[in-house]
């Protein structure tokens, strides 16, 4: 595949994750944490009412999983294209630096 | 030792740590100045960045305001850990392969332009000023509760040892610090939270003990909460009571304002691979997320232990920790009815309540009044102290970045030795702190609506153009220039009004579409975006460099 589409394909698929990962951040936080939290807290798990729970407590749960399945997904679609950092990339992080 | 010992033996020995620290890990380059180098392992970076992010305001306040809030506190636990999911996914990685040091210079180089830099940075310091004063004003009044220190004089020493460890250490001392003082933090606010759980359910995890059936017999503790705030003429705790729209207004603002607040962002510019910083930004919300999931279980146990400390008792029989926080303003007891008890009641039984609470006591006083060992206590003011701290010391990094860095260097003086950039951004981190001290001790009253502010602005002015910027070429400078502008004009109009200019109006039926001024910046936001897309496709595309330079920043690695 020329440059230029493999980049346009990576993309493509990138932004398709994405996008699947933010259906499921707006799902937990604004759908069962607040517009949906009445109905769901007709359910009760032990103690908690479930929307009450998506409020509090869940939401946060689910977001932190996202982010590592995030990285896991991002990293084998690099490899997949192949556009994954090299292991020694030693450059430094500001390109216009000197030591003092 | 009584409380005070132990307080004053924690926190001298913490801040001794947080100094050595520093001095062992000191910047000696402006890269190691600005950004660490570029080189943090992703878990420390995450470990620091928890603590820049979590303030005073998370440690000190939230649970409190979730105590006295319910289920509608859920805007502030959703709010200020969605938007980490923001930051992984669309902002950290992207920023990262851009390898500047501020978030200035990428709206400065992506579009190409001298004005959307200067607007940024007066954004950046208008945001962080805000939030810094804030900090000081709660490492103050930490030292006055605590060890019985003057407020100002708690802010000196607060500033004092701030001075020593940002300025010395720039981003690499801070970035260590900073990870010491989450572990400081964690530890203090856990402790605490572990032993009352313990104490009311028998169960040890806070955030499953919430959920679980009191010790003495009576109940779902929740269930006995809401039973307690119905008697009491209280609105049930465990159901919503703000209007759904302002709901989702206000959580959209705050995920949207902690995806764009600077001294958040450049933390990923420390660690050295794109990969790194998408891990980073994981780590850092698990690390937050400890907290956050403790905070509303610490906020319905207090809520309930309050509740049944204070129900109808007699005002001469209350505990000594009343009586410590009436003496302090927190607690305030008026005998309307004469009959010697105190009636604590809700805005159902109009006009009836004797009695007023300060939200802060929650997290502050909880462990007194779940009748905790005195280091436990003490340890609450040193986890305090090392919030307030971090958070403040990552500010004050980005005010003398944004001067020294973005002002300096980029606009004013481009010839500028890298010793004398180091120099100046040394000599502005100092400034900073007197200035930031100033307002801590001759604080405006008003340092809780700014702080809404500077959310709002962030979320505002910053996020939209970043985000345009990465994921479509043809945004320009003109669309993101109008913008940031027209977003900022609004938030800060909106925000001013209800809370400056005639805050006697701040109440649902005069808000615009009935949002209120802590979720405008939603609103703000949106405008920001059509008017950057709506001027952007008005006005020519803009040049192949800055397009190729887009290309660069969305993939990991160089292709072809």
């Amino acid at each position: 595949m020329p440059a230029a589409d493999r980049r346009r394909a990576y993309w493509k698929a990138n932004l398709r994750l994405l996008a699947m990962l933010l259906a499921i951040w707006a799902g937990v936080s604004f759908g069962c944490g607040i517009l949906f939290a009445d109905a769901l807290d007709k359910v009760r798990i032990g103690g908690f009412r479930l929307g009450f729970w998506f409020a509090q407590q869940g939401s946060i749960y689910v977001f932190v999983a996202l982010i590592f399945v995030y990285v896991r997904l991002a990293t084998r679609l690099d490899r997949k294209f192949g556009v994954e950092e090299e292991d020694e990339d030693d450059g430094p992080a500001g390109k216009d630096e000197e030591a003092v | 030792m009584g409380v005070e010992g132990w307080t004053t033996l924690l926190v001298a020995v913490t801040f001794a740590l947080y100094i050595v620290v520093a001095v062992i890990s000191r910047a000696r380059t402006t890269g190691e100045f600005y950004v660490a180098e570029g080189r943090v392992n992703p878990v420390l970076n995450g470990m620091a960045t928890a603590a820049d992010w979590m303030s005073a305001a998370s440690f000190i306040s939230m649970a409190g305001l979730i105590a006295f809030m319910g289920r509608d506190g859920g805007v502030f636990l959703m709010g200020w850990t969605g938007g980490f999911v923001l930051l992984a996914l669309l902002v950290a990685p992207y920023l990262r392969k851009f390898g500047k040091f501020t978030v200035p210079d990428f709206v400065g180089d992506r579009y190409a332009s001298r004005v959307a830099r200067l607007v940024a940075v007066v954004c950046a310091l208008f945001v962080s000023f805000t939030y810094v004063v804030g900090q000081m004003r709660g490492v103050g009044i930490v030292f006055s509760r605590f060890l019985g220190v003057e407020v100002d004089l708690g802010v000196v020493i607060g500033m004092a040892v701030v001075f020593f460890y940002a300025v010395l250490g720039g981003m690499k001392g801070i970035t260590y610090t900073q990870a010491a003082q989450y572990c400081v933090l964690i530890f203090a606010y856990l402790v605490p939270a572990i032993f009352i759980s313990i104490l009311m359910t028998g169960n040890p995890v806070p955030q499953a003990g919430f959920g679980s059936e009191l010790s003495d017999g009576s109940g779902w503790l929740l269930e006995r909460l809401d039973g307690l705030h119905r008697e009491l003429g209280f609105a049930a705790y465990t159901e919503g009571h703000k209007s759904t729209l302002d709901v989702l207004f206000i959580t959209a603002a705050l995920m949207v304002g902690t995806a764009g607040l600077p001294h958040v962002i450049v933390r990923f510019f420390t660690v050295r691979k794109v990969a790194a910083a998408r891990s980073s930004a994981g780590w850092a919300l698990l690390f937050i997320a400890l907290l956050y999931t403790t905070a509303p279980a610490v906020a319905a146990f207090a809520r309930t232990n309050l509740l049944q400390t204070v129900r109808d008792k007699p005002y001469a029989e209350v505990p000594e920790w009343f009586s410590k926080w009436e003496a302090a303003g927190l607690i305030t007891f008026a005998d309307h009815n004469g009959d010697g008890r105190i009636q604590y009641l809700g805005p159902a039984a109009a006009g009836e309540n004797e009695l007023v609470i300060d939200k802060d006591i929650m997290v502050l006083a909880n462990p007194e009044i779940a009748q905790l060992p005195d280091w436990v206590v003490a340890l609450v003011a040193a986890g305090g102290l090392a919030a307030a701290l971090s958070t403040a010391a990552g500010l004050l990094l980005v005010i003398s970045t944004s001067i020294a860095h973005d002002l300096l260097k980029r606009e004013l003086r481009p010839q500028i030795s890298a010793c004398g950039e180091l120099l100046a951004a040394r000599v502005f981190a100092g400034f900073a702190v007197l200035i930031a001290g100033y307002f801590g001790i001759h604080q405006p009253g008003y340092v809780a609506e700014v702080v809404a502010l500077a959310f709002g602005l962030a979320a505002s002015s910053f996020f939209p153009v970043i985000l345009l910027g990465i994921f479509w070429k043809r945004a320009n400078k003109y669309g993101a220039i109008a913008g940031m502008v027209a977003g900022l004009v609004f938030t800060v109009g909106y925000i001013g009004w209800f809370k400056f200019l005639h805050p006697e109006l701040n109440s649902a039926e005069h808000w615009w579409l009935g949002v209120s001024p802590e979720g405008i910046g939603t609103l703000g936001m949106l405008l920001n975006f059509t008017l950057a897309v709506g001027v952007s496709l008005a006005t020519p595309p803009p040049s192949a460099a800055i397009q190729q330079l887009v290309e660069e920043i969305r993939v990991p690695r160089r292709i072809g």
